[in-house]
């Protein structure tokens, strides 16, 4: 197991060591980089290191030197290089993706499943449906999408907080991409990590709940930026709830000017049709209008 | 806790830049209108190095302030507070982001 060492510049961090044989007692265990630990260096001895030589850093503090390697590498590099694959798959396929986006329990799959009512018939649509651990929500879409992909993100360390591009390409991989039109990504219910993540969908979209707060735009901005268009959904609550409907559209504003917003009740239906016009609008642009939305 | 996914990444750029040698410290720029927790980042990268050749590295993290520039009147504004995305000058929402949203690994320390 690793130990955890505080060090003298404040950093902290855990070694890999090899304890036997080493006497731990006593509290004056030191570790700076003199110490006398079983750290490998081998590895690097035979190494010549002149080809570095300009990229030498400052390891003032350091007993052993320190080369500085450039790197700038974007961290998000391999999630957007999947991401724009599976954009060239849904593209190929004449299919419109959209990742829905919401915190956990503002109505993402009462509002799939009141949109795939109203498209039966008249749109193929696919869902790929990211749930931590269960298939509680595929279950209540099953039956009425076109296709559906279920997406269990608790195979990982813990459960995953959102899709990355990767998870979505194993989900389409499950799916008929040339028999649908549009394809609806429902993501894992969260505000905050799902927003960093690309998945190679043409559009962005979010529930957003009357029984949330008015505040939430200014505390989710990355979210609520980078969206296309956002659903306000539980209007039907609205007499009954202090919310303030003109301030939270005044905070969106703020965060976002350019997103669409629709008032809906996914329960009613009330509001639902400007929501459908607007997932139409994004299949009869597909292959014109609909670049590549960062 | 998206942080635990950034730091795989993060692991997976430093092997490939390094190759077998050994990491003292990972360069990071993260602009502040990213939704990244250094100390969350700094735990989570403990998790994903331990037991690793990157064992015992650490990451060093340079915040970039998030600046918007107006397309109205040029001015830049420098975010602090609310991440309202507004000139400050003309109070305009017209604005294109300079700096806020980098997420780069810029270099690698290693030892020789």
């Amino acid at each position: 197991m690793g130990r955890f060492h505080r060090h003298d510049d404040g950093t902290v961090h855990a070694h890999e060591h090899d304890h036997d044989g080493h006497d731990h007692s006593g509290q004056g265990h030191s570790h700076g980089h003199d110490h006398s630990h079983e750290h490998t260096h081998n590895d690097v001895a035979g190494i010549g290191h002149d080809e570095h030589a300009e990229l030498i850093g400052d390891h003032s503090g350091y007993q052993t030197g320190s080369e500085r390697i450039e790197v700038l590498e974007a961290i998000f590099a391999e999630n957007d290089l999947a991401a724009d694959a599976n954009r060239a798959e849904f593209d190929a396929a004449g299919v419109s993706a959209v990742n829905l986006m919401s915190s956990p329990g503002a109505g993402k799959t009462a509002l799939l499943a009141r949109t795939l009512a109203v498209l039966q018939g008249r749109v193929r649509v696919g869902i790929v449906e990211g749930d931590v651990e269960t298939a509680i929500d595929a279950d209540r879409l099953n039956g009425l999408a076109a296709q559906l992909s279920l997406l269990n993100t608790g195979d990982g360390f813990g459960g995953e907080c959102h899709l990355d591009a990767v998870m979505v390409a194993n989900a389409i991989s499950r799916l008929d991409l040339d028999a649908l039109d549009l394809l609806l990504i429902e993501n894992v219910g969260n505000l905050v990590c799902p927003a960093e993540f690309d998945v190679g969908a043409h559009r962005k979209a979010m529930v957003a709940s009357v029984t949330e707060g008015e505040d939430k735009p200014l505390k989710y901005p990355v979210m609520f930026r980078v969206v296309d268009a956002v659903v306000v959904n539980k209007i039907d609550l609205l007499p009954y709830l202090d919310f303030e409907l003109e301030l939270f559209l005044a905070n969106l504003k703020a965060v976002n000017p350019k997103a669409a917003v629709f008032l809906v009740s996914a329960r009613t239906g009330e509001g639902i049709e400007q929501w459908i016009d607007w997932l139409l609008a994004q299949l009869d642009g597909k292959t014109s209008t609909l670049g590549h939305n960062s | 806790m998206h942080e635990l996914s950034l730091c795989r990444s993060i692991a997976g750029i430093a092997r490939r830049a390094v190759a077998d040698r050994k990491v003292r410290t990972i360069n990071l720029d993260i602009g502040e209108l990213r939704q990244v927790v250094p100390e969350t980042l700094a735990h989570c990268w403990q998790l994903v190095a331990v037991g690793t050749a990157l064992a015992g590295s650490r990451l060093e993290v340079n915040r970039i302030p998030a600046v918007v520039r107006c397309l109205e009147c040029a001015t830049d504004t420098t975010l602090s507070g609310l991440p309202i995305l507004r000139c400050a000058s003309c109070q305009a929402t017209t604005v294109e982001i300079v700096s806020g949203e980098e997420f780069t690994v810029t270099s690698i320390d290693v030892e020789v």
